[in-house]
């Protein structure tokens, strides 16, 4: 019996003194401490909508919106219901940050190279540019581009046109553009098979180079044609329609780009940009003085030099941070609701206005905005992947 | 990761000796066509922008909403019977400032180098030629004399007792309170509510106590991040990915409307506070981020030298990894400071005074309608000074750690 | 073991600062008490000795803060009446800004005692939200501003236009409603900030700005040339605007209401900040009971028998309180038009003060 007792309290010491039964311990007591904050959390959430008369749900979502919305990629009628204002507000917000995106990346890249220019005044521009940019709030910015730049434009009735092919005026911008939204992804898939061909032939081209050590002039051929039918494609495939000034103002025909909207992607790609020229920079500067001089020492211009060799190897340290830079302009794409854009976060509080519910209406934001990082994170990780080393 | 520099084709400024200006021109500006060609584009859109600018400056703007409303944007509507008490506060952020400068400083020949004497010279200037009040005006000049003072002292009594710095942190962890009960009085001042804090005071005391409340929740998360137990882990990681997914001004909107949802019945948190709250959960993901890549960067060898040594997990933590990790995060935290600073334009949305809130107020004063572009240009100008000014102070501070080190 | 007790002391700790931060919570906040049961807000802003006022704090004419730091305008003038009433000293104020989106929140959380911020008067709200609204202290209604030469005469030619909108909780819905009932196809351009969508008008992006009338009239007179924009005749929504206090506390509500109808009172019987004293020891029984010298209308309330005097004295009754604000004294020049006395064709009117 006292051997029996004895043993035991010995079990115990011996429990304590353990590592892993603490690692357990702990991680059960944290769980325990969240679980309990939790609770008491969502318990006065309850007590307080119980008190406030309302119940949780998303029922509401099916009740007609009531109010309109200025700009829509989506066909959108004020008496349709709260579910799909808010895809309203989503598509916008798709539509400014798809395009931010990809303008963000040359704008930036750009910027990044231009600090490493002969020429004395765009290296200038360039770090004020940074300097300037990174050090002032984004709000303030989108109020100078909507008012300071887009602002001045002239009214419709004296618009300005570049060649006929492209208005504007403090309305907005007039592209051309392709007749349909089908015809317009057709478009960009064409454009984006030509670039993965053009890649391959590309690479293709280089092997035969390095292997015979001669030009490869039937390659470069190749390219040329793929590059000749693409164009004619684009240019009779598809029903283009430009953009015509109306006398005494307006115009129709073309794809109307609202004021709002330029001036916010102006204001986000150029506020982003800053960021990714610095990115750019360091990653160019982290490639070695040996690949500059060994690639200068082959006889390679300037120019080839940062094609060929420097920025390709640049690339691995650009990548990773390029991540977060995508992911704030997504989030910070939220701030255009300040000049008029209405995007989702706009169209939300609007909803939240209209309906008092902030529960539904903030989890319905937070899960838009994480589900778009997410698909940014997982696009640049496996873009990431490609650029690695390959250590051989 | 040492950053190589390449040669002159790279980067830095191009060496102006021997050179004449036209040789310059020629050698930077057009040595070929295409040189050529940018530089004219570049000076015409530059021109062309400065001239409307200036001309916009100096005969339509109307500048009188700035000096007449500057105490105002300084401290939005803090009764001025009691601006004794800002400048106080004043004062000793500027000993402080001048301090730390000093004791930094301690092993520079020259304290007051040529560039410095400039920057004061031309502050004092400033001061003098444009007053934005003329009675506060000259109450700003004695101040940058204490800094330059204190930074005397913070010399020779950094030479004289190496450990100095220690209690400087400690100072400037105090007079964090001091601050707070200086603005917010009581324990014998009067008190002030937080209705009446306002303007670049609210600015920086929101994102300075966003950082600075964010900071033990945040070490936590980043240690939690790199704990070997799954569930720490997936819970901190959960954390700092659903809130860096979010934008700050849903977080804040959450703030304001949420978290008086979240307590129990009838109790609701003081507004400012709501929002330091939002902008401290808030930044505590990033700053978890900072501090994660500053632990990824002390070498394992570290770890295992003091776990031989026989320390367990905790005293290696403490004393070993994180001390070397926040050292290595400190720009990144101090980046991470300044775009807070920015962050906190977006409590104006949510109906603070801040900065950006009382320009808001500011331009519905009758008198003042319509000024928005002046009151919005001086914000910016205000906001970059700062901005700036913090740039370029932690990247000093970072060529003194690495110096160091 | 250590370990354990290092880590769960940084527990304790984290959970130890969130404990004091909640706590600072309750006590920072001055004044931002929950409603005590059984105890009317009457009690709480006497003991407390201040008022604690909800404004916009935005509004040209209604509540901005002038160069001195002071909260003005008309609405802000309705709060000093009551501090004025209830404690005597009409700088007896707190104001705290509230946007649309917290204000009837704040109010029934008791973070702030009424609220004087532009409100519009609904059943909804009245029945539904749970608030008292006084007497109307403006009555406004949803406008549309145009240029003269832009030949736009109704709602209907806005077919193709573009409209300015400051967001409101309404404005929006008002509008589209309107124009879907005339079937006008229109780009709403739809601004949180006043300025930012003024300033778009203004600049031309759009061809009509719309918002509450007393606003469009105040910013027109801020615009470059004021003459060259109109008002249509048109009244998209009914907008009376006044104070509001939470429901279920008939004492508190009881004083807000009659100090508002005592402004309007102290107007019809004459009585300015400037000749009240020329009031005292008055053979009309009826100016005798207003100013407290005769009856105890004011001790019936809670408050001193001569609240109306302090009132009158400190803020002046409504008409002087509309012209310094936004009427004939202020750069906005606006009518009275609805706002006038009964007397007058106006719809202000205070039942008898008996």
């Amino acid at each position: 019996m006292a051997h029996d007792s004895s043993d035991r309290g010995f079990d115990l010491k011996a429990m304590l003194r353990d590592e892993r039964f603490w690692k357990i311990a702990f991680q059960v007591i944290t769980l325990v401490v969240v679980i309990l904050l939790l609770s008491f959390f969502l318990g006065n959430l309850n007590r307080n909508m119980i008190q406030q008369g309302k119940t949780f749900g998303f029922g509401f979502l099916r009740n007609p919106a009531g109010f309109s919305i200025g700009e829509s990629a989506i066909k959108y009628r004020p008496n349709d219901p709260y579910w799909r204002a808010l895809g309203v507000g989503l598509g916008n917000t798709l539509t400014l940050v798809t395009a931010g995106i990809a303008l963000t990346t040359l704008v930036g890249v750009a910027a990044g190279i231009a600090s490493f220019s002969k020429n004395w005044l765009l290296y200038k521009i360039s770090r004020a540019y940074v300097g300037l940019v990174r050090n002032i709030p984004l709000l303030l910015q989108l109020f100078f581009w909507y008012f300071a730049i887009y602002g001045t434009l002239p009214k419709p009735e004296n618009q300005i046109h570049f060649f006929d092919l492209a208005y504007f005026n403090n309305r907005g911008v007039y592209i051309p553009w392709p007749g349909t939204a089908v015809l317009a992804l057709l478009g960009i898939a064409a454009l984006g098979v030509g670039a993965i061909a053009a890649y391959y032939l590309w690479r293709w081209r280089t092997n035969i180079r390095i292997d015979r050590g001669t030009g490869g002039l039937p390659q470069t051929l190749a390219l040329a044609s793929l590059g000749l039918g693409l164009l004619l494609f684009l240019t009779l495939g598809m029903k283009w329609t430009i953009p015509h000034g109306v006398e005494g103002g307006g115009v129709t025909g073309g794809l109307r780009l609202s004021r709002e909207y330029v001036a916010a992607l102006s204001a986000l790609v150029f506020y982003t940009s800053a960021f990714v020229a610095e990115i750019v920079r360091a990653g160019i500067q982290s490639v070695t003085k040996g690949q500059w001089e060994a690639a200068r020492s082959l006889g390679l211009q300037p120019g080839l030099v940062m094609r060929l060799v420097v920025f390709p190897q640049a690339m691995r340290v650009i990548i990773p941070p390029m991540n977060s830079e995508y992911m704030n302009l997504t989030k910070n794409s939220s701030l255009a609701f300040a000049i008029a854009f209405p995007e989702i976060y706009s169209v939300a509080t609007t909803t939240y206005n209209q309906t008092g519910r902030p529960v539904e209406v903030f989890l319905i934001l937070m899960a838009t905005y994480l589900i778009l990082c997410l698909i940014i994170t997982l696009v640049m990780n496996q873009l990431n992947r490609a650029v690695q080393f390959k250590e051989r | 990761m040492t950053p190589v520099t390449p040669n002159s084709f790279a980067s830095g400024p191009p060496a102006l000796i021997g050179l004449g200006p036209i040789a310059w021109a020629k050698k930077n500006l057009f040595s070929d066509w295409f040189n050529s060609l940018l530089t004219l584009i570049i000076v015409a859109i530059f021109s062309w922008g400065l001239w409307r600018l200036g001309s916009w400056a100096l005969t339509m703007a109307q500048w009188p909403v700035i000096p007449n409303n500057f105490g105002l944007f300084m401290t939005g509507t803090y009764p001025p019977a009691l601006y004794a008490r800002i400048w106080v506060l004043l004062a000793i952020i500027c000993a402080l400032a001048g301090l730390s400068w000093g004791v930094l400083a301690r092993n520079v020949s020259i304290l007051f180098s040529r560039n410095v004497r400039l920057g004061l010279a031309a502050i004092g200037a400033f001061i003098v030629l444009f007053p934005p009040t003329r009675p506060s005006a000259l109450k700003l000049l004695p101040l940058v004399a204490l800094v330059a003072a204190m930074a005397a002292v913070g010399r020779q009594g950094g030479r004289r007792f190496p450990g100095v710095g220690k209690w400087i942190s400690l100072a400037w962890f105090l007079s964090y309170f001091v601050a707070l009960w200086l603005i917010g009085g009581g324990l014998g001042l009067t008190r002030v509510s937080t209705n009446d804090w306002g303007g670049l005071l609210l600015t920086l005391l929101a994102a300075i106590s966003g950082i600075a409340l964010c900071f033990p929740l945040g070490l936590l998360l980043a240690l939690g991040r790199r704990s070997a137990l799954p569930v720490v882990r997936w819970l901190s990681t959960a954390y700092i990915e659903v809130v860096r997914g979010v934008p700050l001004v849903a977080f804040l909107f959450m703030g304001q409307v949420m978290i008086p949802l979240f307590l129990p019945v009838g109790s609701r948190p003081d507004r400012v506070l709501r929002a330091v709250i939002a902008l401290a959960l808030f930044s505590a993901a990033y700053l978890a981020e900072n501090v994660r890549a500053g632990l990824q960067a002390v070498p394992r060898g570290q770890r295992e030298a003091a776990m031989s040594l026989g320390l367990n997990t905790p005293l290696t933590l403490g004393l070993i990894v994180l001390p070397q990790a926040l050292k290595i995060a400190i720009p990144a935290i101090v980046g991470q400071f300044i775009s807070l600073f920015q962050d906190t334009t977006l409590l104006s949305i949510v109906g603070l005074a801040e900065l950006l809130g009382i320009g808001r107020s500011v331009l519905a004063n009758p008198a003042y309608l319509g000024r928005y572009a002046e009151v919005y240009l001086f914000l910016a100008v205000i906001y970059w000074v700062f901005c700036y000014a913090m740039a370029l102070g932690s990247r000093k501070l970072e060529e003194k750690l690495n110096t160091e080190r | 073991m250590r370990k354990l007790g290092l880590l769960a002391a940084a527990l304790g700790l984290t959970l130890a600062a969130c404990g004091g931060t909640t706590t600072t919570a309750t006590t920072g906040g001055e004044g931002t008490t929950a409603p005590v049961a059984g105890k009317s807000r009457l009690n709480v802003v006497k003991e407390r000795g201040k008022l604690i006022c909800g404004v916009d704090g935005g509004i040209p004419g209604f509540s901005f803060v002038d160069e001195s730091g002071k909260y003005s305008g008309l609405d802000v003038d309705v709060c000093k009446a009551v501090a004025a009433a209830v404690l005597g000293d009409p700088e007896a104020v707190e104001y705290r800004r509230l946007d649309s989106t917290e204000r009837f929140t704040a109010l029934a959380g008791g973070e702030v005692d009424m609220l004087s911020r532009n409100t519009t008067w609904t059943i909804n709200r009245d029945t539904q939200v749970g608030l008292e609204f006084a007497p109307t202290t403006f009555y406004d209604g949803q406008g549309m501003m145009v240029r003269k030469n832009s030949g736009i005469d109704g709602l209907e030619d806005f077919e193709g236009k573009a409209v300015c909108v400051e967001t409101g909780t309404t404005t929006e819905l008002n509008l589209t409603d309107q124009m879907r009932k005339l079937g006008v196809n229109f780009e709403p351009v739809v601004f949180q900030d006043a300025d930012a969508a003024y300033a778009a008008y203004d600049e031309g992006r759009c061809e009509g700005m719309t918002s509450d009338k007393s606003q469009l009239v105040a910013r027109r007179s801020t615009l470059p040339n004021p003459d060259d924009h109109i008002l249509l005749e048109v009244t998209m929504s009914k907008e009376p605007l006044g104070p509001v206090t939470v429901n279920n506390d008939s004492a508190w509500y009881d004083v807000v209401k009659w100090v508002t109808f005592g402004l309007f009172q102290a107007e019809e019987f004459g009585i300015t900040s400037a000749n009240i004293d020329t009031f005292k020891g008055s053979n009309d029984p009826n100016i005798a009971r207003f100013l407290g010298e005769e009856g105890t209308l004011g001790t019936d309330m809670g408050l001193n028998n001569d609240f109306m005097y302090a009132v009158v004295k400190n803020v002046g009754n409504y008409g002087e309180i509309y012209d310094r604000n936004v009427g004939a004294d202020s750069q906005f020049k606006l009518e009275r038009g609805q706002n006038a006395l009964w007397t007058d064709g106006g719809l202000m009117y205070a039942p008898p003060f008996r």
